[in-house]
Order: structure tokens, then sequence, then C-alpha cells
């Protein structure tokens, strides 16, 4: 009897199949319809991206101060690095440029320790974040206490003003939309049908309407000659109208948890607000935290309304720069920065939601 | 449920009425609306005042007063001398014609991005995430500008426009040919609803055919035949009923035709591009929530790629998608009010723009404004609910 004790060595796998090649017939020329698209639109990708990296880098401009050192044909980034400045801090005086900047690194410090899984005391970290950093930074912007000069709000603008408008906006808007919430399902048929009311009325209005209102109305409310800060003006419109959509986020949240949390927290003959307070939000707000980020994206990207009713915002600051006459012509490189500026924001924003609702989403349900 | 929490029944002969939860509700929401009512009152005394001292008028009369202004885009004859309720209505109709077109092409450009994000061809798929990304991560404000400053503004002038065939490209618009109706037309439009009516009733009959002997008949293509052949033969036999207006250039601009004014195309190039990023995610998500074994299945049926699609996954999808697509239309309709920064004459930009500045009766002006925006949304999300009602498992 012959027993073969060597085993004979597998096979490689089908060179079609695996590696490079394997990997371009299964997701690019899997079939005839397939393969011509891929070719097709392929060359018109390739003829359009080249050019456009060509225009972005290659024959670009960096260095300079005025438009006579964009010689080269592409794009003249020269117009962004010399007013980069003014697009951050607005009109801010110079020498108070250290106070935005390190409420920069402060707010930075602060969103990356509560990113980061294994901070310790998360809970009061974010209490800090939301009570107490929003008084340090409003002091340290508008001085007037601390020996620091005041700086009148009309001296803010480009991408600090952008974002004093939507962390006001989404801090500010989450008491209300807490309150608002728990109104639309209270039980007391007057609470819930004002709160239904408030909600859906803004939801129902564009935001610019509600900043007009503010701008506009607003002063004809408050009585007699104090004349209200325009900054302050559109900030109470922005969270008026935030705090409607904070209002559903949260109802989501408090939806999500299971009817036997209200039953256990009334056994335990706890009343409304403690139940609400110890047992149902805790758990809730965890849930809500991707919805508030990305309400807080969409109100990122709405502030750039209030170019509207005359602050300069990042947006704002940068179309101003655009008619300059010394500058005419580079509405593109303008507009590009700003959306660049933007998409890192609202696009990292938008990974960590969806990220984080990944992890909330422990096994239920689909996938 | 928190409903629950204040109905606890004690005997009401011991406790005071502060720890009774329901007399408790009542003076709460007692309380409550004498605070509204009184924040209301005070603002609405202030407002009254205010006016007074600064000598503005109020009410609605300002409504029949001559507005002495143009309007760049008019559906309806509107000049200078036609009161402020009309200037309202032209803004509206044009809030309206910017919402329903930019409605229908970000439903039809989502759809595609949504489908080509799923393709099994990496390339297109990687494309269409690049657009939806790239898009939806940039205010729209910024994109408005940019189609129209930046895209559309280098345009040449009248003078110089880009021939396309007859039609002519410049910064003031693209002007097309018009089409002028003579007394004849109205045999091809009733023929094409007789064409209509023709296909309907293919529809049925193949189905009944279908029913009895399991035989299609190519029911979309013959539909397309019929929908275009016989308006077309009987507009030759009523003798051509129609003529072209062509534009022509005189003096610095052109005179004739139709014009499509650069504001409504960036506007709408603006609102279709970033609505339909987000519609393209509904989509697709929608598509991927439809079990993989309804394809299988399908096929396993012998039902070909296509139709599986069209009749086992996208029904189900639907289901989906529809809620949040509602709400993508409400946010375009809303995000159309974005036009006054770039000057395209909608509701906002007339009325709540010009006319506001011209009388200075804010609160009627912006009370307006907001209803009609309030009444859109309310009648689209119960046409929406409606349909999704239609659509919704029938759960036995």
């Amino acid at each position: 009897m012959i027993v073969n004790d060597n085993k004979i060595p597998d096979m490689p796998p089908p060179a079609s199949t695996v590696g490079a090649v394997g990997w371009l017939r299964k997701n690019l020329f899997s079939s005839w319809a397939n393969s011509i698209l891929t070719v097709v639109v392929g060359y018109i990708v390739i003829s359009n991206l080249i050019p456009l990296i060509d225009w972005v880098f290659l024959t670009s401009d960096w260095l300079g101060d005025s438009r006579e050192d964009c010689t080269s044909g592409g794009a003249c980034w020269v117009f962004i690095t010399v007013r980069l400045e003014q697009f951050i801090y607005g009109f801010y005086p110079e020498s108070e440029y250290w106070r935005i900047n390190t409420i920069f690194v402060m707010l930075a410090g602060l969103i990356a320790a509560l990113i980061f899984e294994g901070t310790p005391k998360k809970g009061w970290l974010g209490a800090f974040t939301l009570l107490i950093f929003p008084i340090i930074a409003f002091y340290l912007l508008y001085g007037g206490a601390f020996d620091l000069e005041v700086v009148e709000t009309h001296k803010w603008g480009g991408l600090s003003l952008t974002l004093v408008l939507a962390c006001v906006g989404i801090v500010a808007s989450l008491p209300f939309g807490v309150l608002l919430a728990l109104g639309r399902r209270s039980n007391m048929p007057i609470v819930r049908s004002l709160s239904t009311a408030f909600i859906e009325i803004w939801r129902g209005v564009p935001l610019i309407s509600v900043l007009f209102m503010a701008s506009v109305m607003l002063p004809l409310f408050v009585s007699g000659e104090t004349s209200m800060d325009k900054l302050l003006r559109a900030l109470i419109g922005i969270t008026m109208f935030q705090s409607a959509y904070m209002a559903e986020v949260i109802r989501g949240g408090l939806q999500a948890i299971p009817k036997g949390q209200y039953e256990a927290a009334m056994a335990l003959g706890l009343n409304y607000w403690k139940s609400m307070g110890l047992i149902i939000l805790p758990q809730a707000l965890k849930l809500m935290i991707p919805g508030i980020v990305n309400t807080f994206i969409a109100l990122f990207k709405d502030t750039s309304l209030v170019l509207i009713i005359g602050l300069f915002d990042l947006l704002a600051i940068v179309q101003a720069a655009l008619s300059d006459p010394k500058w005419l012509g580079y509405s593109v490189e303008g507009y590009v920065f700003v959306a660049f500026v933007f998409w890192i924001f609202c696009f990292s924003m938008s990974r960590y939601s969806q990220a984080l609702e990944r992890k909330l989403h422990t096994g239920h349900g689909a996938r | 449920m928190p409903a629950d929490l204040d109905q606890s029944s004690a005997p009401a002969s011991k406790t005071k009425f502060w720890n009774d939860p329901d007399k408790r509700a009542i003076l709460f929401q007692i309380i409550i609306v004498v605070l509204v009512v009184g924040t209301i009152g005070h603002f609405v005394s202030n407002a009254l005042t205010n006016l007074e001292t600064r000598g503005i008028t109020t009410g609605f009369g300002f409504l029949s007063q001559s507005s002495g202004f143009d309007i760049l885009l008019t559906l309806i004859p509107y000049d200078a001398t036609y009161t402020f309720g009309h200037t309202f209505v032209v803004g509206l109709l044009n809030t309206l014609l910017v919402g329903f077109l930019g409605v229908v092409l970000a439903t039809i450009l989502g759809f595609i991005m949504g489908v080509a994000r799923l393709s099994n061809n990496w390339l297109i798929s990687k494309l269409a995430m690049c657009y939806i990304e790239t898009f939806r991560n940039i205010p729209l404000l910024l994109q408005i500008f940019f189609w129209y400053v930046a895209v559309l503004g280098p345009l040449p002038g009248p003078r110089q426009s880009i021939e396309i065939g007859s039609a002519f490209l410049n910064n003031r618009g693209l002007y097309t040919p018009a089409p002028v109706f003579e007394s004849g037309f109205w045999f091809v439009v009733v023929a094409f609803f007789a064409a209509i009516a023709l296909c309907w009733y293919l529809v049925r009959w193949n189905h009944r055919r279908q029913d009895l002997t399991g035989q299609q008949f190519p029911i979309f293509w013959s539909s397309v035949g019929i929908l275009i052949a016989v308006p077309l033969v009987v507009y030759f036999f009523a003798g051509s009923p129609m003529s072209w207006d062509y534009p022509e250039l005189k003096g610095f601009n052109f005179k004739g035709g139709n014009v499509i004014i650069p504001e409504l195309t960036a506007l709408l190039l603006a609102l279709t591009i970033y609505t339909a990023a987000f519609i393209a995610e509904i989509v697709r998500s929608g598509i991927e929530a439809v079990n993989k074994g309804q394809t299988e299945a399908s096929h396993a049926l012998g039902i070909s790629n296509a139709k599986t699609l069209r009749l086992i996954v996208i029904p189900q999808a639907l289901r989906v998608i529809i809620p949040p697509l509602t709400s993508q239309y409400l946010n375009l309709i809303k995000n159309s009010s974005l036009a006054t920064a770039i000057g395209y004459p909608d509701l906002v930009a007339v009325f709540m723009g010009t006319t506001l500045n011209q009388t200075g009766q804010a609160i009627e002006i912006i009370f307006m404004t907001m209803a009609v925006y309030l009444t859109i949304s309310l009648l689209v999300s119960a046409f929406m609910n409606w349909y999704n009602k239609i659509m919704a498992l029938a759960e036995r």
C-alpha cells in the first residue's frame, strides 16, 4: 500500500479573482456595460481633475502681498493669505487677538476631552463646558472685566463670529429645547398645545424670516429707548428658531426610553422633576448626542444667513473683501476658501456623529 | 409615560390641594397662561406705543396702495402702478415657481445619485459619495453666491452673447425662442388629452390580458409612442398652428422670446444640488433598508434586475423614504427664501424686503410672510401624510 504523506501544496487562487486585477474585474469591469461606464466616466473625471489640481496646487500662487504677485495663471491664494487675519478675527483689534486665540484653544481642549473615551468625570466637564465656559468666553471676547478692554460686538466678525453664533445658538437652545420637549409630552392640555404650537410655528418658517423678525420687530417689542445690540437680536432669533428643532431632537430621545423606566421611577415615588432629572433625561441625553450634533451642523451652516441682516460672519466678510477694488475678480478663490473651512467643520462633525450612532446602536434592529 | 405621573388617585378629602396632582396641574396651567398672555400683552402695548412715537401707520390698508417699483420676473401682469397686494401675489408665485421646479429637479437628481451611490461600479459609487459629502457640508447661501457670482457672473454681455442654436446666453439670462399658439392649437391640446385617455385604456387592457394569458405587452414604449405621435399628427393636419417668437438683439438687450434670468438659474442650481445631496442619502438608506431576501426571492422567481428594482425594491423602499423626503421638500421651499441674497424676486425679497422698506409696516408684513410659509409647510406635510398612509404597509 502506498501512502503519500506529503501534502500537495495548495494551488494559488486564479489570478483573475485576487489582487489588483481581481479587484479591477470585480469593481470596475464586471460586465460590458460597467466597463464602458467606467471608461467614459473615468475619462471625464481625469480630464477635469488634472486641470483642477493644476489650478489649485501646481500653478497657484501662495505668497505675496498684492495681486501683482499672482503671475502663474492658477489660483491666487495670495488673496486669502493676505486677509487671513481679517477672515478669522473680523475687525477685532489686533492687540487683542490673544483673547480669541485663548478661547479657541480652550474650546478645542474641552471638545477633545469630551470626545476622548477615557476622560474621567465627563459629566462635570460637560456641565463646565455648557455653564461656566460660556461666561469665561463672554468676558474674554467682550471684555469689561479683569482690566480687559471692551470690544464692541460690531467689531466681531469672520470665523470667530460664525463660531460664536453657532455655539451660543446651540448652548442657549438646549434648556429651552428640553422644556419644550417635556411640554409637548406633558398631559396638561394647555402646556402641550402651547409647546406644540411654538415648535411647529418656528419649524414651519424659514430662518431668514426669523432673522428679519428679530432685527426689525424685536426693537418694537421692547419698551422705550433701549436700543438692542444687533448681534444680540440675531442671537435671540437663532435661539428661538433652534430651540424648536432642539425640542424635536430631545423628544425623539425621550421616546426612545422604554416605558418601564418611567414606571419604575414612579414606583420609587419620585415626583415628575426628580424622575425626569435623575432617571429619564440622563439616559435620553446620551441617545440625543448624534441628533444634537446634526442640528449643530445645520445651525453652523445656517449662521451664514446673518449676512442678510448685516452681520459679518465668515461668508459675509469674504463677500465684502471680494468687492475690494484691489482684488476684483478673485471670487472663485474666496468662495472655495469659505467652502473649504465650512466643509472641514461640518464633515468632521458629521463623521463624529455617525461613529457615535454606530457605537450607541448596540445590537437591536436591522444592522 | 410622564403623562401617568400626575394621575395617582388619592382620596381627595385628606390631601391638601397643592398635593393633589390634578389641582396642581390646573394651577400650573393657569400660571402659564397668565405669563404667556401677560408677555404678549406687554409686547403688544410696547409695539403700539413705539409705532405711535415713530409715526408708523398700522393695519392692512397698505395692501391697496400703489407699490411704485418694478419686479424683474413676474408670472402675472405687473408694473409699478400695481398695488402692494399684487406685489405680495407676484412674490408668492415666484416662490412657488422656484419651489416647484426645485422639488422636481432635486428629486430626479437625488434619486439618480442615491442609486449611483449603491452601484456595484466602484468609480460611480465613489463619485456619488464625493458629490454627497461635498455639497451637503457647504452652506447653501455660499453655493448660491458661487453659482451666481463666480459661474454666471463672468458670462459676456448681450452683444457678445454665446449662441446655442437660436438661443442666446449672456449675463442677463438665457434667451430662448418662445412658442406662439395660433387659433387652431386647441385641436392639439384635445389630441394630447385623448392620447392620455388612450394610454390609460391600453394599460388596463394590458393588465387584463396579462391576468388571462400571462403575456405582456411593451406598454411603456407604446404609451410614449402614442403620447408623441397622436398630437404630432393632429398638429400637422391642423396646419401647424404654432410659430416661434425668436429673441433679437435690439439696442443693448434682447427683445422677444423667453428669458430665464440668471438669478433663477443660480438659485435653482444651488437648491437642486444642495437638496439632492440630502435626498440621495435618504434614497440610499431607504433602498438599503429593504431586506436582501426580497431581491433574492425576486431573482429566484426569474424577475429581471431592472424589474426587481422597479416592482419589488422601490415600492418597499418608498415607505422608508417618504417621511424624511417630505422634510427635505419643506426645507427646499423654506431655503428658497435665500433668493433675497442675490435679488431673485421671491416673496421674502419683494415683500419682506422692498415692501417693508417702503411702508415700514414690519409687523403686518412679517406676519403675512411667515403665515405663507407656515401654510405651505402644513399643506405639503398634510399631502405627504396622506400619501404616506396610502403607501404604508397594510398591517394584518
